[in-house]
């Protein structure tokens, strides 16, 4: 169960994210839409305590993120590729992050044969270094690895864009898979309402910072966000 | 288009998020460059005299003219280390209607104006000033003059061509090497050989369009190669190394800081800067044969403190100065792992000491000068085990400029700023004050004893200082995480 409380952040006179509260689930698969500066990456920077709130703070599973690293064992992420170790080999990063939470060579050559299929070939075995690898396949490299150790909360920040067509529909099935099990709270952001609403059970949509919908996923889900972002663009830009 | 080029560039540098450091550092190294021009001009002025006197029977424009050659190889083999290639980000430039021609006469034309061409100049323009003065005659020493800076633009483009290529500065070592030693054992004398070639541009005025032709081909052909050069796959891209992947389980022996050191080892071996950082601390076990063996430092004991600190401590200060700044491609992803900050800070405590003991081994045959070197150097040694590693990982909490791995160090002021410069006072100063105080009230032992003491209880602290520090590095934690995230430019 992930709490946010009155969460704020201030940069200067303007204010990027506001949240009084919202709660997620354990187990639940949860889903952030909204438009640029939405504040969809700043939340989930304040999720793993890498930026300070200006006011209030979140509860990961009974653990005051910015006061205790307690919750760093059972949490794992991918936001972007400074979360990878250019001048390693995928290999030897899947190793390392292995070392970090306490999983063998074994532990984590056994979790890379399921991901086979999602890294087509592309990233075991290239010889080359994360960084001469091509963005999407870096992508693909850092997803997997925030699945390293049994994770009990994933964050994926925009983790369909830069993927090839089939990537996208495997990694769909990867997370669907993931977030059935019950213990497991997925939290993945994305621009593609497609994508999310197959995945998430759960919708909720920034805007300026706020939460603006807070929606279950039903049959009309995709309809109603295409509303909601058709309108957004049909509005004057208010100053 | 030549002026937008500049106007862009002149931006890129101004709007550049970190100006006001870089700035500063700019403004350094330009008193540094000014200091240095003006001493080059001093030596310009006074080479003609100091010529005159070693070679009294001939004149010193053929004294020039020998070691003429010398100065060439040795400007290739200085530039190959210290030029940077000039760069420009052409990437937006290749859809837009500017003609690759245009784009690579720029590149080129800019890099003539690089201060090291200056160098020569400032060199060789004092030189021909005092020439004048005494009576050699005008037309010849200008157009000496231009055949020189035809020389230096050859010697410009060359570089370009080479392109950091080690070959070609085997080669040129070699030449340099095997040319000194022909003329040294008299085998075969390069200097008067070459002599006459280069005398030749001041003594026959029409032979400067044969340097000024030279240096028109060069930059021609630089001009083509590059010109067919600005495409994505080719230029622009930067080589894929094969990746070579060592085991390193010995590593595990650690315990728990085995993957950290780990990770640190092949960060230091697969990246250009911290690689050539190992190199040039490993060259410095040499410094202390300057000091060593001239009679008039003998006597000067807290010059041999500054040395033995110097020596065992370089890879400390060179690497530590930079702690964390070295992971801040993946800082925020070293943060949110589940990675405690201690131990996270205690591997590169690991690293450092070993790389202290390391040295100060490597600094043993010193006591060849005495037994006093190689107890100053213990001392030495001890005090930056103690003492000089918590206080530089606690600087190290102040760094907030991201480093780029795979840039060389020479000249790279990437992730500099004040604190650095600060930091090398309680590194280096500090404890050769120490050392003076109780040398000069005491004797040498007791100065030694105090090092060395003042390094144990360091040590015994370890546990309590580097909790403080952990703390620190707590506290500016999320400065760090965005200071990391802005590119250098």
């Amino acid at each position: 169960m992930i709490t946010i409380e009155n969460l704020s952040k201030i940069y200067g006179s303007q204010k990027v994210l506001n949240i009084e509260s919202l709660n997620i689930p354990t187990g639940q698969s949860f889903g952030l839409v909204g438009n640029n500066g939405a504040g969809k990456t700043t939340l989930f920077s304040f999720l793993l305590d890498l930026i300070q709130p200006t006011t209030g703070h979140i509860i990961n599973n009974d653990v005051q993120v910015n006061t205790s690293e307690d919750w760093k064992p059972f949490t794992s992420s991918f936001i972007d590729e400074t979360f990878l170790i250019g001048y390693l080999t995928p290999e030897e990063y899947f190793y390392f992050i292995g070392d970090l939470r306490g999983q063998n060579k074994a532990d984590v050559d056994a979790l890379l044969a399921q991901y086979q299929d999602f890294f087509h070939g592309e990233i075991l075995g290239q010889k080359k270094y994360l960084r001469d690898l091509s963005k999407g396949n870096q992508k693909k490299a850092g997803i997997v690895a925030s699945f390293i150790g049994n994770p009990k909360v994933v964050i994926l920040d925009e983790p369909f864009a830069n993927l090839d067509p089939t990537t996208q529909i495997r990694l769909k099935q990867i997370i669907k898979e993931l977030a059935e099990q019950k213990d497991v709270t997925v939290l993945v952001s994305s621009h593609d309402l497609i994508h999310v609403t197959e995945v998430c059970e759960r919708i909720v949509v920034l805007n300026k910072g706020e939460v603006v919908k807070d929606i279950e996923r039903s049959a009309e889900t995709l309809k109603e966000l295409e509303v909601f972002f058709g309108a957004e663009s049909a509005l004057p830009v208010a100053e | 288009m030549f002026k937008r080029f500049s106007s862009l560039q002149w931006k890129s540098f101004f709007r550049s998020s970190n100006i006001g450091k870089s700035l500063g550092i700019k403004i350094v190294m330009g008193f540094f460059g000014v200091y240095m021009l003006i001493s080059l001009a001093g030596a310009g002025v006074g080479l003609y005299f100091l010529l005159k006197e070693i070679f009294p029977d001939q004149s010193p424009m053929w004294t020039i003219s020998q070691y003429f050659i010398y100065w060439i190889l040795m400007e290739l083999f200085l530039r190959y280390f210290m030029q940077k290639l000039p760069v420009m980000d052409i990437k937006p430039f290749l859809t837009t209607p500017v003609k690759k021609s245009t784009i690579a006469h720029y590149i080129l034309g800019r890099s003539a104006a690089s201060i090291y061409n200056l160098l020569t100049i400032f060199f060789i323009v004092p030189f021909a000033i005092v020439l004048l003065f005494n009576g050699y005659p005008v037309l010849n020493v200008l157009l000496w003059i231009v055949g020189i800076i035809g020389i230096v633009l050859s010697i410009n483009y060359v570089n370009l061509l080479v392109n950091k290529n080690d070959k070609v500065l085997i080669a040129i070592v070699s030449v340099l090497v095997l040319g000194y030693g022909l003329d040294y054992f008299g085998v075969f004398s390069i200097k008067e050989f070459f002599a006459p070639v280069f005398h030749a541009l001041y003594a026959y005025p029409i032979t400067v369009l044969i340097p000024i032709a030279l240096a028109a081909i060069i930059y021609y052909l630089n001009y083509k190669f590059l010109r067919d050069k600005i495409y994505l796959d080719a230029k622009l891209k930067t080589k894929a190394v094969e990746a070579n992947t060592s085991d390193m389980s010995w590593t595990k022996r650690f315990g728990e800081m085995g993957s950290f050191l780990q990770l640190d080892l092949k960060m230091i071996w697969r990246n250009k800067r911290t690689k050539s950082q190992v190199y040039i601390s490993i060259l410095f076990v040499f410094y202390g044969l300057v000091f060593y063996t001239q009679e008039m430092y003998s006597s000067m004991m807290p010059m041999k403190a500054f040395v033995g600190i110097f020596m065992t401590g370089i890879f400390l200060s060179n690497f530590g100065q930079f702690i964390p700044a070295w992971d801040s491609s993946y800082y925020s992803m070293m943060m949110s792992q589940n990675i405690p900050m201690r131990k996270y800070l205690e591997s590169k405590v690991i690293l450092i000491t070993v790389s202290v003991v390391g040295m100060f081994l490597l600094t043993i045959p010193y006591v060849y000068f005495g037994w006093e070197a190689l107890a100053i150097n213990f001392g030495c040694a001890l005090y930056n085990l103690g003492v000089n590693i918590p206080v530089i990982l606690y600087f190290g909490s102040f760094n907030k400029k991201r480093i780029e791995l795979d840039q060389s160090p020479f000249g790279n002021m990437q992730g500099a700023s004040a604190t650095q410069f600060l930091v090398m006072l309680p590194v280096m100063v500090v404890p050769i004050i120490i050392f003076s105080i109780f040398y000069y009230i005491f004797n040498i032992e007791v100065a030694v004893g105090v090092l060395s003491v003042l390094g144990i209880i360091g040590f015994a602290m370890k546990n309590y200082l580097l909790g403080l520090i952990t703390e620190q590095y707590k506290k500016k934690k999320y400065g760090m995480i965005a200071g990391f995230k802005e590119k250098a430019s």
